[in-house]
């Protein structure tokens, strides 16, 4: 099974995340190229952490008009799934393939440290099987999901909320740490499970996400 | 005619100008007055400090290119090298802390990976003001997210660093940005301008007015009348620089290309002349073809532009459509600005007409050098005279060290780096060495940086030896052998005797250790005229040190973590008492005394037997205890460090003789280990008769140390943790610094 990984000109995670995928059996990167539209057959894509296109605008404002991005919108709209990481979350808010928005953390400073994540659905093609509680890396500095009580109340209600922080780092509404589309085909998170998938780089509860897929792909 | 006022302007003297009007037979014009004033400024030319810098050692088994390219390399085997260098942005930096400390590490960067090195990590070293000047916290707040801005945006995790904070930094802090990148030895890039005819092709961002006398200005002394020269600032946009990286790496896969150099200091001018230089061969550059961001700009100032992210190519002929495609994929820009000549001349154009006609070997290898006087200051021997102090509480002592600038945490900067991408990170920042993972080979490689000004002040000799001691020792702390170094010599005014007296005598110590120890410095800077009012800093030089590590990668920590380990001091205990030490600065506020002395091939021994116990796991834990002295060490492996939780320790103060000089006293050659007692034959079967003295077994909450009984210390662990944790964060949410 084929997972592709974009990589805009300023994604930083990119190799990160393929060398990730290529550590599970069953699984074998694709890297697919922001300036082409082509999927290349892949089975799931991953859009990995970085500065896209610089993000001196909004982060993921303009990545989400590239080629790659209408091509993967159509992918996420036939149900096939799609993973955002950190940057990559950011993008598919800026879609409209995820609610919400990523503002600027609380204290307005970037943060890279573990954090401890509570997993509340095990039913999306990225989290079956996860544990209830994930330590993972976050590297950020607008992690601070935002929505109108309206979206919160809306998917909090259909139950969109995927993962939320034990202790809330970045000031993100009802503690969000990651959302997954209506459809559950669609996950974003700020965490970043390609940077824990080898136990001497502090730990492997980022491998889970690529095993779920492995067995949904199946 | 060349002015005086223009010479002076330019920081030139009559005798260097006179030099240069007589090869050339001829005045010089504005034009060239500017490129010959960067050219041959003490950053570019190191005209005070080429004739000290012969006597470090640069060469070794390992090292495939030593100083004198954009970066040095080192080899560490099955094919693969380590590519790294430190570089100052000191002026800078206190001008506009985020831009000034950003394009540092911008800078740094682009040296690496115009050798055909990915970067794979970074450092930082830096030196601040006293809390409580008015500028410091300004200071720290802009250079730390400076270094963070550009990092984590480019993508290259900072690991780890240093950071002290003293009164002479107060008008002049330091910025020393190390990074170190892989590559294959057989994919290494040189700045070399061979072939003649070849196309010299600009890559990179446009040329704007910024920066311009950057490098002159490095090599200048601050004065309050000179608090604006924000013009000099240059802006960094790290987007670009990896759009650039990547090129570049594409680009030298591709064969289309003889050389390749980041227009750094100096910009245009000096990476088109040393590429010449060092091919022997002169330039053509028709100035009007570089790509402009502002309009109406001169040929003197798009010469002296420090604008960022461009590198300077030199193609094979005919390969200009490869280099330009590859550009494009990347939305760069890639122009034909010039041509290699055999004349030897570097020649600018504009419109046309010749603007400039230099002798290449007049700015590079015929620039002035000095040999300028020394002196051993006056001073020298009042400071080293220690002065009687009366010992206070031990552990309301250790509190207040714990908590000081020097010794608390630093978490507060490195949260704000992103020390993990790249996912190779093995050992993050906050433990004695960083250790990172090479992909796709069975190695890693430990980093440190360290400098101590105290122990250099005082004794620039000993204070030298111990850099590079203490370097090593922190590599060893972590089972790595030290490869290579990079150095950054911080020093003021070396036109006054007492300052080049220092900067020779701390580059002999250096080169002492560094001989003893097997550590070539492969590349390094130097920045002078670190001074405001006259005021010297103290002198600062830097050593980033890199280590090898082969194969599996030992579990150490720098941490206790778990109770019922035995706790020892291995290393020779004598004491050279307290002089030069953060205990006098911190509690006494004294800077005095001799440091202690190094035990060169006692030192050599120990990191030998200490990196074979990492090695061979029969050690769980590894800190060097230099500053701070064994108490502040011994605190140290009690405190939390991410998913390790504090744990206490009961034990007696090891070594005799004056109490205060065995708990604070900075003596080299001692690390303190952590291990199962059932490994204690094994562990001194290891040291081969080098001592280990046991301090006491971890438990508990509290560091309680005795001395023949009598109690020394007694303090609550979660007193220690909370002093060194929040002092930094306090001060930098705006509170005058925790006490």
């Amino acid at each position: 099974m084929n997972v592709g990984v974009v990589t805009f000109p300023g994604s930083n995670c990119d190799a990160d995340f393929r060398r990730a995928i290529d550590r599970v059996e069953g699984l074998r990167a694709v890297a697919l190229w922001h300036k082409d539209t082509d999927l290349s057959g892949v089975d799931a894509v991953v859009l990995p952490g970085g500065f896209s296109y610089g993000d001196y605008l909004r982060c993921g404002a303009i990545a989400r008009f590239s080629p790659m991005m209408q091509s993967v919108a159509r992918f996420a709209a036939q149900g096939r799934p799609v993973l955002g990481v950190c940057n990559g979350f950011q993008i598919l808010c800026e879609a409209h393939l995820l609610p919400g928005v990523l503002m600027q953390n609380r204290d307005l400073s970037f943060l890279c440290k573990d954090v401890t994540i509570l997993v509340e659905r095990t039913d999306t093609p990225w989290t079956r099987g996860l544990a209830n509680k994930l330590v993972l890396p976050i590297a950020h500095g607008d992690g601070n999901w935002q929505a109108d009580d309206e979206t919160v109340k809306r998917i909090e209600g259909d139950g969109q909320v995927v993962f939320r922080y034990q202790s809330n780092p970045n000031g993100a509404r009802n503690d969000v740490a990651g959302l997954c589309n209506a459809a559950r085909n669609v996950v974003g998170l700020m965490p970043h499970p390609e940077r824990a998938v080898d136990p001497l780089l502090g730990g492997t509860d980022g491998l889970g996400f690529l095993t779920s897929l492995v067995e949904v792909l199946a | 005619m060349i002015t005086a006022e223009q010479l002076k302007k330019h920081k030139l003297t009559a005798g260097e100008y006179g030099h240069a009007r007589d090869v050339l037979g001829r005045e010089a014009s504005l034009t060239e007055l500017g490129v010959l004033s960067v050219m041959w400024s003490e950053h570019c030319s190191y005209k005070s400090s080429r004739k000290h810098l012969a006597r470090l050692p640069t060469t070794g088994p390992r090292v495939v290119i030593g100083p004198g390219e954009n970066a040095g390399v080192v080899d560490v085997g099955d094919g693969w090298c380590v590519c790294f260098k430190m570089e100052s942005h000191n002026h800078p930096s206190f001008i506009e802390p985020r831009q000034g400390a950003a394009t540092g590490v911008g800078g740094i960067l682009r040296d690496v990976f115009t050798m055909g090195a990915r970067p794979i990590a970074a450092l930082n070293s830096l030196r601040f003001g006293r809390p409580e000047h008015p500028k410091t916290r300004h200071l720290v707040d802009g250079v730390v997210s400076g270094i963070g801005g550009y990092g984590n945006c480019f993508g290259v995790p900072t690991v780890g660093g240093e950071v002290v904070f003293d009164a002479s930094y107060d008008g002049n802090c330091l910025v020393n940005a190390f990074v170190v990148g892989t590559m294959k030895r057989d994919a290494i890039f040189l700045g070399l301008a061979t072939g003649i005819g070849n196309p010299v092709i600009y890559v990179g961002a446009r040329t704007g007015r910024d920066g311009i006398h950057g490098a002159t200005m490095a090599s200048d002394e601050f004065s309050d009348k000179k608090a604006v020269e924000r013009p000099t600032v240059q802006v960094g946009d790290p987007f670009q620089e990896k759009l650039l990286l990547e090129a570049c790496l594409e680009l030298m896969r591709s064969d289309a290309i003889v050389g390749i150099q980041d227009m750094g200091a100096a910009g245009l001018t000096s990476s088109s002349v040393e590429m010449a230089g060092r091919a022997g061969n002169g330039l053509l550059l028709e100035l009007d073809k570089v790509p402009l961001r502002e309009e109406g700009m001169t040929p003197y100032e798009l010469l002296l532009s420090e604008s960022q992210e461009r590198m300077l190519i030199v193609a094979k002929q005919g390969r200009e459509e490869d280099v330009r495609k590859i550009f494009d994929k990347w939305d760069l820009q890639a122009v034909v600005i010039g041509r290699v000549t055999d004349d030897g001349i570097w020649r600018c154009t504009w419109h046309g007409e010749e603007v400039c006609a230099l002798p290449v070997p007049l700015l590079t290898d015929e620039a002035p050098k000095y040999d300028r006087p020394q002196a051993r200051p006056d001073w020298q021997d009042a400071v080293q005279v220690l002065p009687t102090v009366t010992a206070g509480d031990a552990s309301a002592d250790l509190l207040a060290l714990i908590g000081s600038p020097d010794h608390c945490s630093r978490e507060w900067i490195w949260s704000r780096y992103d020390h993990q991408v790249g996912a190779a990170t093995v050992i993050r920042p906050g433990s004695d060495a960083a250790v990172v993972r090479m992909h796709d080979t069975t190695k890693a490689i430990a980093l440190t940086v360290d400098g101590n000004s105290r122990h250099v002040y005082l004794d620039p000799v000993q204070g030298g030896m111990g850099v590079i001691a203490e370097g090593a020792r922190n590599l060893a702390c972590v089972g790595a052998v030290a490869v290579g170094a990079t150095d950054n010599l911080n020093f003021g005014n070396p036109e006054r005797p007492a300052i080049m007296w220092q900067i020779a005598n701390a580059i002999d110590g250096l080169a002492a250790g560094c001989r003893a120890l097997d550590v070539p410095i492969v590349s390094g800077n130097v920045s002078l005229y670190n001074e405001t009012d006259g005021n010297a800093i103290l002198p600062t030089p830097t050593v980033a040190m890199v280590g090898l590590i082969e194969g599996e990668l030992p579990a150490i920590g720098a941490r206790l973590g778990r109770a019922g380990l035995e706790v020892a001091v291995i290393g020779a205990l004598p004491t050279h008492g307290v002089g030069g030490s953060s205990w006098l600065a911190r509690v006494h506020g004294l800077l005095r005394g001799k440091p202690p002395t190094v035990d060169l091939v006692a030192e050599k021994a120990l990191h030998t037997a200490l990196i074979k116990l990492v090695r061979e796991g029969l050690v769980e834990v590894a800190h060097d205890s230099a500053d701070g002295g064994v108490a502040l060490a011994l605190a140290e492996i009690c405190l939390p460090l991410r998913s390790d939780a504090s744990v206490g320790l009961v034990g007696e103060l090891p070594g005799s003789g004056d109490r205060t000089a065995r708990l604070f006293g900075e003596d080299h050659g001692r690390v303190v280990i952590a291990y199962d007692r059932h490994q204690a034959p094994a562990i001194d079967a290891v040291l081969a008769g080098i001592p280990r003295t046991v301090v006491g077994i971890s438990g508990g909450s509290r560091l309680t140390l005795t001395d023949a009984g009598a109690p020394v210390i007694d303090v609550a662990i979660d007193a220690l943790t909370a002093r060194w944790r929040d002092a930094m964060p306090t001060y930098l949410a705006g509170d005058p610094w925790p006490v």
